[in-house]
């Protein structure tokens, strides 16, 4: 394993390649009681239509990413979740747009842990009597979040946004799409995805970094697959889909999300875009800006207001919202600040403030085991280097938020989901 | 980690958390107080107020540019519940010294902070700024009905107003909507200058810096607080149930239907003797996914979406909370039922012990990894009266006999069932 010190945060990442194509990072965290390994691959909800290496183009259902993780769980010597259980840990498993990710913590076992992970998640082992009984758990699991105002209003925002990048659909599927998953589409995704080459384990905590390396060695194959390719749609409009969309639901107040179309943008390039548009946000919206003054004090926002910069695959967005009495006055304030922001420029010593706050809400991220490693595994995913950040905020300038802003904040760009209490509309 | 409580002055302690094993350090201050009727809503909403402006930064901006200069200084008001102990405050996370660009020491401008905050408010003929009330009482009373988003909170809440509404503990922590709108702001300056005079108060510091450092540095900044009190911890009273059992539905137009059972303990809380074993017990009942909630109620008959158990040890309670499709609603409570009957008549293996006992000391060894979950457990010591190391705890849980699990079991008593289902269908019950 290769070691690579980053001395302003005082840590150390190893790093190892194995001839399967698996990466491998480690931070060793001796001061910690536990240990934390995620084991994660490069599929999530939006990898609905791929192809292996040169081959022809296979459309699944959605929801198979999803559903594929509860069903990793079955292994011959029954469920995963039991046997590390009953070895002293939890393990759990989430699947987002474009990640599927399954970990765990502990204080024991570790490397017996270790093994029956990456062994749960390499070999997959389910019938289609098993496949149909998870059905029913994923249906309720789904109904849930139907029944969920803060899924409901983001999946608006994304159809708002959006006119055909699979950001758009819900992770989880449908009902209805999931109807159409069986033991082989399963098994048909776990062969195209879940390849050591297409795949990253990360680790932290009192752990020995050889023998993480040596167990991967041990436990997953050795051999290299072809490379998958998804499709993800033909590149997006400039503008939104749909500028407004609301819907009525049984909450005390309304909710909202704006969000701001933005350009996509990868590798070291995306992660920079990412820095900067979280401060671009902080200058725009945040607690120190003039504009969330105003807005809060008007009572248009309240605590729960939020927003930050999300990136998938051939999309990139902000977003904005929480509870408010009028939405589209807080999306009337943004516009002209954002105008403002763009005539006038950023105030020098906000910006200043911005970038000290944000670097130190990124050392703090850094005291979770499990945020280092997820974040560790989306930067691999994403061909970035996480932990370069001190370094990017000395060279990341005004002139950029800036630029982001007078080209995102524009109505034209502006997508606003509201859901609206009952008694309402 | 060795964690010592020091008295400042009587009815006011510094708890001094000392390691350099996190990148941050954690300072809060919190008022210890009873939840009681009168005050509950004042003391939930005076931090929100108090963390809205002060003299020295009168609005948010200039507040927030102030820890911003901090490197993004996080101060967030705490409102807990412990018991019936009502525990209100602020938490401030600042980053370790050591990762400051410019070299600067943080720790004493970041108490500094705090403490005006605290202790120079914006205050106007006795009264706190009228705009200031209204505003975080409207949201305040904002936070208490949107309670209602999360169906899955909502019915445990539920479960707990109907169950204890004649005890303090059902009283909500965050008060009334209705009296977090009508604040007014004399009262609400009157109650603070209660709490400032006469609460128990506890400060807690973890993080890297000497602990002479940090207590000269809060013996400074706090000094006008420091006054002794009475400071006696208030009592919670434990109910062993035993009565008839009552029922309640709510209708709502949700898809899911949630069912959550509320037990009381038989006076098994905080100090008694079988505490350990209640832990256990509830573990193995419901409180991981090798329990026989979640393996039979869930996995094997596949009844519910989530079913699980958890325990307030303070008020010697357990909670149950699932999430059911309406049709099956009574299968799952009995099949719930049954399987505490089933721990109750020591119907469990030597591997469940094993695993169940394993899972709580595993809990336990994980809060040395997390400074706010440290935090909130040796505040529950304070409120508690009680000063036990988690290493100690956890020598009790190995300790536990199967006979012991099934004997705390036994004293665990169905006391109310609350539904929540669809505005279509038959009632339950």
């Amino acid at each position: 394993m290769d070691k690579r010190e980053y001395p302003a945060l005082r840590e150390s990442v190893h790093h190892a390649v194995l001839e399967n194509g698996l990466h491998i990072y480690v931070v060793p965290r001796p001061k910690y009681g536990q240990q934390f390994a995620f084991f994660a691959t490069r599929y999530g909800g939006m990898n609905l239509r791929f192809r292996m290496g040169e081959g022809p183009w296979a459309d699944t259902p959605a929801g198979v990413a999803h559903f594929l993780e509860h069903k990793l769980f079955d292994t011959k010597e029954g469920n995963a979740l039991q046997i590390m259980a009953a070895n002293g840990v939890d393990p759990n498993a989430f699947t987002s747009s474009n990640i599927t990710g399954y970990y765990f913590e502990g204080s024991r076992g570790f490397e017996e842990n270790l093994r029956t992970l990456l062994t749960f998640v390499s070999q997959p082992y389910f019938t289609q009597q098993s496949v149909d009984k998870e059905q029913g758990i994923i249906a309720q699991e789904i109904r849930m979040g139907e029944d969920n105002p803060d899924q409901v209003v983001f999946y608006q925002l994304m159809d708002a946004l959006y006119a055909a990048n699979p950001i758009k659909v819900r992770v989880a599927g449908s009902v209805e799409s999931i109807g159409h998953i069986t033991a082989d589409t399963l098994y048909q995704c776990h062969g195209a995805f879940y390849h050591p080459g297409n795949m990253v384990l990360c680790v932290s905590g009192d752990v020995d970094p050889r023998r993480v390396e040596e167990l991967a060695r041990e436990v997953l194959p050795g051999g290299r697959a072809p490379g998958v390719e998804t499709d993800f749609g033909p590149p997006e409009p400039r503008e939104v889909s749909a500028p407004l969309l609301e819907r009525q639901m049984p909450v005390a107040v309304p909710l909202f999300e704006l969000g701001f179309k933005g350009d996509p943008a990868e590798g070291e390039a995306g992660f920079r875009q990412e820095l900067v548009a979280e401060l671009a946000c902080e200058v725009l919206l945040g607690a120190s800006s003039p504009l969330y003054s105003r807005l809060y004090e008007e009572g248009l926002i309240n605590s729960t207001f939020s927003y930050g910069y999300e990136a998938e695959p051939g999309c990139a967005f902000v977003a904005a919202g929480g509870e408010s009495k009028d939405p589209a006055a807080v999306r009337e304030a943004i516009w002209q600040e954002a105008a403002r922001l763009s005539r006038e420029g950023v105030d020098d010593g906000l910006w200043a403030r911005q970038k000290k706050a944000a670097y130190g809400g990124m050392v703090r991220r850094l005291n979770s085991l499990s945020n280092l490693c997820i974040d560790l595994a989306q930067s691999h995913f994403d061909g970035a280097d996480y932990l370069s950040f001190p370094q990017l905020y000395q060279q990341i300038e005004k002139k950029e938020a800036e630029a982001l802003i007078a080209s995102w904040c524009v109505p034209e760009r502006t997508a606003l989901s509201v859901v609206r209490p009952k008694e309402e509309l | 980690m060795n964690v010592v409580e020091k008295q400042l002055v009587p009815g006011i302690s510094l708890i001094l958390a000392g390691t350099d094993q996190f990148k941050t350090d954690l300072f809060s201050v919190t008022f210890v107080t009873p939840m009681a009727r009168e005050t509950v809503t004042a003391n939930a909403l005076v931090m929100d107020v108090l963390n809205r402006g002060s003299r020295q930064y009168p609005d948010i901006q200039s507040l927030s540019a102030a820890q911003d200069e901090l490197y993004g200084l996080t101060v967030t008001p705490a409102v807990r519940q412990k018991g019936e102990i009502q525990c209100v405050g602020l938490r401030a996370g600042l980053i370790d010294e050591g990762f400051a660009l410019d070299g600067a020491p943080l720790l004493e401008p970041a108490l500094d902070f705090v403490a005006q905050l605290l202790l120079d408010p914006l205050v106007e003929n006795g009264a706190f700024l009228p705009d200031y009330v209204a505003g975080e009482g409207a949201n305040l009373a904002d936070h208490i009905r949107g309670r209602i988003n999360d169906k899955r909170t909502y019915a445990s809440h539920r479960l707990i107003q109907l169950m204890c509404g004649e005890e303090a503990y059902g009283l909500d922590k965050y008060g009334f909507a209705a009296e977090a709108e009508g604040m007014d702001p004399g009262a609400l300056f009157r109650r603070y200058r209660a709490l400032l005079e006469e609460a128990r108060v506890v400060f807690y510091y973890s993080g890297a810096c000497a602990p002479e450092r940090v207590e000269a540095a809060v013996r400074r900044a706090f000094a006008p607080m420091l006054t002794p009190r009475a400071g006696d911890v208030p009592a919670t009273a434990v109910v062993a149930g035993g009565g008839e059992v009552r029922t309640w539905t709510d209708r709502m137009d949700v898809t899911q239907g949630k069912l959550a059972l509320g037990f009381r303990t038989g006076g098994i809380a905080a100090g008694h003797p079988l505490s350990a074993a209640l832990t256990v017990a509830n573990i193995m009942y419901g409180g991981s996914s090798n329990s026989k909630l979640f393996l039979n109620v869930r996995e094997r008959l596949s009844l519910c979406y989530y079913a699980s158990s958890g325990l307030d040890k303070l008020k010697g309670l357990m909670m149950v909370s699932s999430g059911v499709e309406f049709s099956q609603f009574q299968r799952a409570r009995e099949e719930i039922l049954a399987q505490l009957k089933a721990m109750q008549e020591g119907d469990f293996t030597p591997e469940e012990l094993r695993v169940g006992k394993q899972s709580a000391v595993s809990a336990w060894r994980s809060l040395q990894d997390s400074q706010g979950r440290t935090e909130d457990y040796w505040l529950g010591q304070v409120c508690a009266g009680t000063w036990e190391a988690p290493e100690s705890v956890m020598e009790k849980l190995e300790a536990v006999t199967a006979r012991q699990v099934a004997e705390a079991a036994r004293q665990v008593r169905l006391d109310t069932v609350y539904y929540l289902t669809g505005e279509e269908g038959e009632d339950h019950g």
